[in-house]
Parts: structure tokens; sequence; C-alpha cells
């Protein structure tokens, strides 16, 4: 694995419409997402909200979109794991993340990838693993299933 | 974790310290972080010692991992929504 992009590769019955809606009705972003945001996305405007995901409401989350080619491409840029309200992230350069989606026989291939890892500091890395008591027992739960199956 | 973060071997007792969760919990989580390692432990007498493990390359690959298991969780949402209807 590279160790400054992550990329997934997903097949989805559902036709190419349908997906793109998912992704960029800001919603329906959302309810996937688990954020409530304010606003649609607009290529060039920040998108902000309330992280949705249990352990996490205090957290606001943003996004600046990039680029939205229908059916295509949808793209934008954020601050992976902003989590301490008291620290302005701004100064950092934050990850790009893109979804492009093709056409498949049985509905739409989604592929993700998120990019940029290299130039986030070391100390904010160490941070992912810095949660409040909430989020943090989550976090347990996310890591024991991920490591598992391989072990 | 912010106690562990801060830098040396620390025991479980001090680490317990001032924490809303109890000693055998914060005992299973170190053990979790041991595995996946980001800590390492060691043994000063009868007490176990945990702290950090700060190799660069390897932190970088774990904080990965950790995002890349956040993608798979809202990608597994985004599957069942859009397959629902």
């Amino acid at each position: 694995m590279s160790n400054d992009r992550i990329e997934k590769r997903i097949e989805l019955k559902a036709p190419i419409s349908r997906v793109w809606r998912a992704l960029t009705d800001h919603r329906e972003f959302g309810e996937w997402f688990q954020v409530k945001l304010e606003g649609p996305f607009v290529p060039g405007e920040t998108s902000r909200g309330h992280i949705t995901h249990p352990g996490y409401e205090h957290l606001i989350m943003e996004v600046v979109v990039q680029k939205m080619e229908p059916e295509r491409l949808f793209s934008y840029t954020w601050h992976p794991y902003a989590v301490d309200p008291k620290i302005d992230y701004s100064e950092e350069t934050p990850t790009l993340v893109e979804f492009r989606l093709e056409k498949s026989a049985t509905g739409t291939v989604l592929t993700l990838t998120e990019s940029g890892f290299e130039k986030i500091p070391n100390h904010r890395r160490l941070e992912a693993f810095r949660m409040n008591e909430g989020g943090w027992t989550q976090q347990m739960k996310n890591i024991e299933r991920h490591v598992e199956p391989g072990s | 974790m912010a106690k562990l973060c801060g830098g040396g071997p620390q025991s479980i007792a001090r680490l317990t310290a001032g924490s809303k969760l109890t000693r055998q919990a914060i005992t299973k989580h170190l053990r979790v972080l041991e595995r996946v390692g980001v800590v390492r432990s060691s043994r000063r007498g009868r007490e176990r010692l945990f702290e950090f493990k700060p190799e660069p390359v390897e932190e970088i690959r774990k904080y990965l991992d950790l995002v890349s298991a956040q993608w798979d969780q809202a990608l597994g949402r985004l599957k069942s929504l859009v397959e629902r209807d």
C-alpha cells in the first residue's frame, strides 16, 4: 500500500444517476457520510455541518468542493481527522478526495481516492488516536474490526 | 491518551489516574493498541509500562489504515443507500 494515498473501488448495483445523486446532493451525502451539511455543494465553495456519527456530534466538518463533472467526477478537499475544536487546521495542506464513476454491466463502479497524506504533520497523525471517550470507544471497535480478519 | 502522547514509558496506574475509565478498560485499550503496533510495552519489576511507538513510517501506515477503515464503513453505508431503491 502506498503511503500517501488511499484508493477504493466498489461495485454498486444502482444506475450511475442514482450514485451521482447520493454523492452530490448534500442531504443524501450527509445520510451515508454521517454529517448534517448546511448547504448544497457548489464548486469552489465551502460546505460545512455537524457530524452526526455517534460520539462526534460536537464536531464540525468542512469540505471545499473542487470539481463536479456530472456522473463522472466529484471531488473536494478537506482536513481528515480535524477533531480538535481548539486547533486551527487552516494552515495545513488539505487532502484531496475524488469520487470517479463508471458505468458497468450491473450498475456503477465507484473509485474513491484520497491523496496528499504526505503533507500531514506527524503530530496530527497521532491525533487520530487521541479521541474523546465516546469517539475513542467507537475507534477501538473500528481498529479491532480492521485488524481481526488479517490476524 | 494525551498522557501516553506525553512521552516516556508509563504505568497503568498512572494512565488510569484522573480518567473516568476503569483500569480494566484502559488495559484492554492498550492491548489493542499494542496489537496494531501503535503502543509498545515493557516490564519493570512487577509493573508493565506502556509507551507510544514513534516510528514515523509505521505511523503513516497506521494513520492511513485508520482513515481507510473509516472509508470502508462510509462506502458500505453508501452502498446500502443506493441499492435500497
